[in-house]
């Protein structure tokens, strides 16, 4: 069975919430059920025809073509399947997503895998703020999956993150691993100012020194054994984090004004 | 049934229901890496007096070890799971967390899961940190030489201990050479460990004792120098037995170790001083596998 498509017929003025449309949410609908779904375009209620182009059967596979940065909450709290996006998405891409994968072969606005729980998660472009984060009003961003980056990330990135994964392939902004809790950041360009700022736990693994605040500690350079380890789960999800090979680290501890046990490994080249 | 020259006894062995587990122990070389495992393995010979009975199976090279460094396997073997988890963990925690370099890693897959590093990380004193990689929950706890690694669990499974074959010679020294040849051959198989010195038990012992306070002692029946003066088993050209133990994760594991081991040394004829082959048993009515010696010589090597 092809990919259900929903292609996008014509620029948005408003964002919109596209919830609705997950592989979980379009099970066992027919065509005509999920072309009267109702989307919201501002305060006007839209159905889901009026704004795509709907092809395919396959509700398991779910296709989004001439995507732009006005399709917000793209595979929100979906379980199961696939989502291809072929263009940029909005904010809040994967919400509190549970599991599944989504492909977007372009950027995204703030907020992606916000609140995300598992699955997998590609972003072959940049990214904005709070990558992995926590929807306002709650205390802990990411719960668990893996999220990779292959342009660069916003600031804050894995705020309040509690567990999963993060990579990011080029560079990060300010404030990268704010408040996180746990989990592990692995980010392969440079990042901002602030890292590690507030840092209760977990790990922010860098390839360059970044200039750190001084609540960080540093702790020497160190052979860490374990970095094996991680460099071989990247292997599914980036041949560039998978190719990192040394495992001799300088070890931050901080933020010491916090918990200060998160731990910044910057790798030895 | 006679194989070389050698008689191989219409006999059993009597093998015990156990459980067991496995863990996979590495460092920044064999040679650190088996210190940790003899030192996990010693005093481990038989569950009469060590609680379980645990030996090195195989090594594990960098290509294969968890974190691409050299080690080695351990199977530990128990008759209960909560004697088998006490003993991990206080192994664990007195010869592998002690030991430089040494990591420790899961070994086996189950539904029983049983700590490996779960508590061992409290001797972080709340500096030790965890990293759920792949799905496994890991323990870096800072110690002198940098950190130990350890997964936090590792399996348990149903397994079976007391497999076993005698060896009956001429000499003692044609006993123990033979015992040498069926230990080399059988420390190649999978799944099995031979707790025993060298791998080889020379007190091997019978249920009870005239001493009220003892419940096992020396097997008099197979004792050359008692021959006279007790309803022995060995003909006058005896004069030295060898008994090899196995434990293993299942029958099959431990009847192929067992034809391994019994091939080897019919392999060297009865011109090497061995006249016989037998086995241990108490008469069926205790453990509830039985090791048929001579189905056992008649299974096809897979």
């Amino acid at each position: 069975m092809s990919a259900l498509t929903f292609s996008l017929k014509k620029p948005l003025q408003f964002a919109i919430n596209c919830a609705a449309l997950t592989p979980d949410a379009l099970a066992n609908l027919t065509l005509n059920e999920i072309a009267a779904i109702t989307l919201y375009h501002g305060k006007q209620a839209v159905r889901v025809d009026e704004l795509f182009d709907i092809s395919g059967h396959d509700s398991a596979s779910l296709r989004f073509l001439n995507a732009t940065q006005q399709l917000d909450y793209l595979g929100a709290n979906m379980r199961s399947g696939r989502i291809d996006i072929s263009g940029n998405a909005g904010a809040y891409l994967g919400f509190g997503m549970k599991g599944g994968e989504i492909h977007c072969l372009g950027n995204t606005q703030d907020l992606a895998a916000c609140n995300m729980q598992n699955g997998l998660m590609v972003i072959h472009g940049n990214t904005g703020d709070f990558l992995g984060g926590a929807a306002a009003g709650l205390r802990k961003g990411m719960l668990g999956g893996t999220v990779v980056v292959k342009g660069h990330a916003g600031d804050r990135v894995g705020d309040q993150m509690r567990r999963g994964l993060i990579l990011i392939e080029g560079n990060a902004g300010d404030y990268c691993a704010s408040r996180m809790l746990a989990g592990t950041i692995g980010v392969l360009g440079k990042v901002g100012a602030y890292a590690g700022f507030s840092m209760h736990r977990g790990t922010l693994l860098l390839t360059a020194q970044p200039y750190l605040h001084p609540t960080m500690q540093a702790c020497g350079s160190h052979t860490l054994p374990f970095l094996n380890l991680l460099f071989k789960s990247f292997a599914p999800y980036s041949q560039a984090f998978a190719s990192l090979k040394s495992l001799r680290a300088a070890r931050w501890l901080g933020d010491a004004a916090n918990k200060g046990m998160g731990e910044i490994l910057v790798i030895s080249k | 049934m006679i194989i070389n020259g050698i008689q191989i006894d219409d006999t059993f062995a009597e093998a015990f229901n156990m459980r067991a587990t496995r863990v996979i122990i590495t460092a920044q070389n064999l040679k650190w890496a088996y210190h940790a495992a003899h030192a996990m393995t010693g005093f481990a010979t038989s569950v009469i007096g060590c609680g379980v009975e645990a030996g090195i199976e195989a090594e594990i090279s960098s290509e294969l070890s968890p974190d691409g460094r050299p080690g080695v396997s351990i199977l530990m073997f128990a008759m209960g799971s909560k004697v088998l988890m006490q003993q991990l963990e206080t192994r664990m925690g007195q010869c592998v967390l002690t030991c430089p370099t040494a990591a420790a890693f899961a070994g086996i897959a189950s539904d029983e899961p049983i700590n490996l590093g779960k508590n061992l990380r409290f001797f972080g004193d709340g500096f030790q940190t965890s990293k759920l990689i792949g799905g496994k929950r890991y323990w870096r706890v800072p110690v002198m030489d940098g950190e130990f690694l350890c997964e936090e669990s590792t399996g348990m499974v149903r397994a079976i201990g007391g497999g076993n074959f005698l060896i009956l010679a001429t000499s003692q020294s044609a006993a123990l050479a033979a015992a040498e040849v069926a230990i080399a051959a059988m420390q190649r198989l999978p799944n099995v460990i031979m707790p025993f010195p060298g791998g080889v038990v020379r007190s091997g012992s019978k249920v009870g004792s005239r001493y009220a306070a003892m419940f096992a002692s020396t097997n008099d029946a197979f004792c050359p120098t008692l021959k006279g003066v007790t309803q022995t088993e060995l003909s006058s050209d005896i004069e030295s037995v060898m008994e090899i133990v196995i434990d293993g994760l299942s029958f099959d594991d431990i009847a192929l170790a067992m034809h391994t081991g019994i091939a080897a040394i019919c392999a060297l004829g009865s011109a090497s001083g061995v006249k016989r082959i037998s086995a241990g048993n108490y008469g069926g009515k205790l453990g509830p596998h039985h090791f048929k010696l001579h189905a056992i010589m008649e299974i096809e090597k897979p």
